[in-house]
């Protein structure tokens, strides 16, 4: 992050987010599954970068929607949410499919906003998802183990990251991306007022970025005869047995 | 195990720079590759390579592949699913023919692939190469109807290919293999003999091997002038493009080596049963001519393997001089320990790695590149002088960077020190594994031969000194940049002349072959030497007149200098040795050595 304009730094070369990929992997395997359908790829980034999108496209998705816009720099997460339900609106998915989480803002919270702002019903932490008869049957991550969850559609379902192996391009995938369409919109294009998104729009506000405390150092058993006792008992002390 | 950073940035700058893949993006065939998409493809490339290929390596090493008693050969783990990945993403189909499949793009961007492909995992990436050679062969000599049948699979890499060359008495004379051919009534050929080293001549990782044998038709006359070139699959194709029959053919062992252990090294028996089926490529008493015309390709392709292992020793050899802690380096605190980095010595051995890998990348991609200008220039007199060149280029390629890819992975394990001599830390590994490259396709002392009797002599001199004033025209370009490049153009000069007069002298020579012959290799290495000068003040210069960050064009411009400094005040002294002569070397009887 960069402490002085409180933003993420994106000036680097922009990718495909590691934890995107399984959505759009997933997404490509239940058209595949499904026999017929298309993938449409929608994202928010600075500076009209497409790379991130390019790699999807090469990986089989159909076409794509860019949105870029200088107003919307400083946008927090329901900003973000409310470009991506704003540019998601437009068509009239069956499904959309996202990240539990980004891996550089890490809020978490997009998914279910879109599907608020959306009014769809939101699923998330999906680690399997099963289609028939306009509704989808989802098994949700917990931490004890699965949901089997039933959802009508159209809804939001945000993708556990690991749960499908994201397809490497082929070379023939990236050739075919160079002539898919990918719309770029800006927030007028969307019908949304610059004052609504961005740093004007935040209903938050980043007072501090402090570097992270460095992680203390750990605790070392010297094995006497009773390691494994003291072991179980700092497990014990820590609520995790 | 070790991770593999592909240096993106390098290998396009090289393409840009060096092979000026721009300009070759102009001519007709390739008017269909534009840069946006050699950039995904490296990109993309390189993330397999990351993910999937690079960490096989080290376990492929330690548990090599495995020969079974019914002929079979187990990969290592993560092997197969590795190969899996590479064929469906179609990375070994870039730069072949669109006929067949292929995308039909520039050679030196499929080398470009093939550099992370040999440095990600150099045992792995044998499969494909001797796919491409067999492939290179068919689609040379072949007829329609082979063609049809064995290429399309070949190049997706569903089938793998072999080159069936050695038995125990032809090695590097390939004239006296023994392997014999005798004609079917339905026109195929029935094999028998024994052949030796075959690379990837069995595994696990393709539905079907096909294999290309050396053999002698009967009456086919003695030496290389009696080879015929056959093609031997190891289950037999239908009519329908199914696989039928099993072949007379087994894998009878495999090697045990000193490194690649996960290359399957086979000795191939055909025909044990009767007759292992061939078919004839081409014409009877071809075989030998047929295999020169893939000899650039493949050369080029082993000289790669030179920069690759080096590029892989360097990058883990450079992590770890930045962490280990051994010694105060001059001027750091007292009672502190210095990184390694921080030693003079060290950064020598870094240093001679970093730029001698970019001068490597520099020669290979410009050979591959004039391989492609070669095929598919604008016209006839373009298209011969950059097969010319190629032809200069192939030896050095080959040899130059294989024996530098064994001095630079042995400073790798030099500098890991003691940690390098033990097997943990991988890096000896590397040194293991490049020294085949100097060896096969060809040994490099074949390759100097190949240089000095061959390959200088052609059009009266005119190709090696039409090359050498190439490279001379670049001192002006220097000096008029100013700054250190003056000193870069003055070194290069210099150099320059001392392979001038070498050059002569070994001109003058080719009525006395042993005073060549005995300095060959010497002058080789001064000839590779002074290309390497070039690119890599045509690098500092490109990097500093471009659009190139700074920091960037600072690492081109001191890899330059400090190669001018370092390894071009070494061209009197090679000049020197490369035209002793030959007396000393047959002063002494055979007995005495």
């Amino acid at each position: 992050m960069n402490p002085e304009t409180k933003t993420l730094k994106r000036d680097v070369k922009l990718i495909l987010d590691e934890s995107d990929s399984y959505g759009v992997e997933y997404a490509l395997q239940l058209v595949e599954s499904a026999g017929g359908g298309t993938v449409t790829l929608v994202s928010m980034a600075p500076n009209n970068e497409t790379s991130g999108l390019r790699t999807a496209l090469a990986m089989g998705a159909e076409s794509a929607m860019l949105i870029s816009d200088d107003a919307l720099v400083g946008s927090d997460a329901l900003s973000t949410a409310k470009v991506l339900a704003a540019a998601i609106g437009r068509n009239t998915p069956d499904l959309v499919m996202a990240a539990t989480e980004s891996s550089d803002g890490y809020t978490g919270t997009v998914p279910e906003q879109i599907a608020a702002l959306l009014d769809l019903p939101s699923v998330t932490f999906a680690k399997e998802i099963t289609m028939a008869d306009g509704a989808m049957t989802v098994k949700r991550q917990t931490e004890a183990g699965y949901d089997v969850v039933e959802c009508p559609l159209p809804a939001v379902v945000s993708v556990t990251a690991g749960v499908v192996e994201p397809r490497y391009p082929s070379f023939k995938g990236i050739m075919a991306a160079k002539n898919k369409p990918v719309e770029e919109l800006d927030c007028a294009a969307l019908g949304i007022e610059p004052t609504a998104v961005g740093w004007a729009g935040g209903g938050q506000e980043i007072v501090d970025i402090v570097e992270a405390p460095a992680r203390e150092a750990g605790e070392k058993i010297e094995d006497e005869g009773d390691a494994h006792e003291r072991i179980v008992g700092f497990l014990d002390e820590l609520k995790v047995l | 195990m070790t991770i593999y950073n592909p240096p993106l940035q390098d290998i396009r700058f090289v393409l840009d720079e060096i092979a000026e893949l721009a300009d070759l993006c102009t001519l007709e065939s390739f008017s269909h590759v534009d840069s946006d998409t050699v950039d995904g493809a490296l990109a993309e490339s390189a993330r397999l390579m990351v993910d999937k290929v690079a960490p096989t390596n080290g376990p492929g090493d330690v548990e090599g592949s495995v020969w079974h008693e019914d002929g079979t050969v187990t990969t290592p783990p993560g092997f197969i699913d590795a190969y899996q990945k590479y064929v469906e993403a179609g990375w070994g189909a870039v730069a072949f023919e669109p006929e067949y499949g292929g995308a039909g793009f520039p050679w030196v961007v499929g080398l470009a692939l093939q550099e992370m492909l040999t440095t990600a995992n150099m045992a792995f990436s044998l499969c494909p190469l001797l796919t491409q050679g067999a492939i290179d062969a068919i689609s040379h000599h072949s007829d329609e109807i082979q063609r049809e049948i064995y290429l399309p699979k070949m190049i997706t890499g569903e089938w793998t290919g072999t080159m069936n060359l050695t038995e125990p008495q032809a090695g590097s004379d390939v004239g006296a293999l023994r392997a014999k051919a005798e004609p079917n009534d339905d026109g195929s050929w029935s094999i028998t003999g024994q052949k030796i080293f075959i690379t990837w001549g069995e595994h696990d990782m393709a539905d079907n091997i096909i294999h290309l044998v050396l053999a002698r038709t009967p009456g086919a006359p003695p030496g290389t002038k009696g080879i015929s070139c056959f093609i031997v699959p190891k289950y037999l194709v239908n009519d329908d493009g199914s696989l039928g029959e099993e072949n007379d053919l087994r894998c009878v062992s495999i090697e045990h080596k000193l490194g690649i252990h996960a290359s399957p090294t086979c000795v191939m028996a055909y025909g044990d049963n009767g007759g292992a089926k061939g078919f004839l490529i081409g014409e009877e008493n071809m075989g030998m001519r047929y295999m020169f015309t893939m000899m650039n390709n493949a050369r080029l392709s082993v000289g790669l393997e030179g920069l690759a292992i080096a590029e892989r020793s360097y990058q883990q050899s450079a992590e770890y001089a930045r962490e280990r802690l051994q010694g105060r380096a001059v001027g750091a605190e007292p009672g502190e320990s210095s990184p390694i980095i921080e030693h003079a010595d060290v950064r020598r051995m870094l240093l001679t790695m970093k730029s001698h890998i970019e001068a490597m990348r520099g020669l290979l991609y410009l050979d591959a590149a004039n391989l492609d200008r070669a095929k598919h220039g604008a016209d006839d007199a373009s298209r011969e002088n950059a097969a010319d060149l190629a032809a200069l280029l192939t030896p050095i390629s080959k040899a130059w960077s294989t024996d530098l890819g064994c001095e630079l992975t042995g400073l790798g394990v030099q500098i890991f020190g003691g940690m390098g001599f033990v097997e943990e830390t991988g890096v000896a590994q590397h040194l293991r594994d490049a020294r085949i490259a100097p060896i096969y396709e060809g040994t490099n002392g074949i390759q100097a031969i190949d240089l000095v009797l061959r390959k200088l002599p052609m059009k009266g001199g005119a190709v090696v000194s039409g090359f050498l004033d190439h490279m001379g025209a670049l001192e002006a370009d220097l000096a008029a940049a100013g700054g250190d490049f003056v000193g870069l153009g003055k070194a290069l000069n210099s150099s320059l002349g001392e392979l001038r007069a070498a050059t002569t002298w070994f001109l003058e020579k080719s009525s006395a072959p042993n005073e060549a012959l005995a300095g060959a290799t010497p002058y080789l290495r001064l000839f590779g030497n002074v290309i390497g000068g070039w690119v890599l003040a045509k690098l500092a210069l490109a990097a500093s007149a471009g659009e190139y960050d700074e920091a960037f064009a600072e690492e081109k411009l001191v890899c330059a200098r400090y190669y001018a400094d370092s390894v071009l005040p070494l061209s009197p002294g090679l000049h020197q040795v490369s035209t002793a002569g030959s007396s000393d070397l047959f002063a002494l009887d055979a007995s005495q050595f």
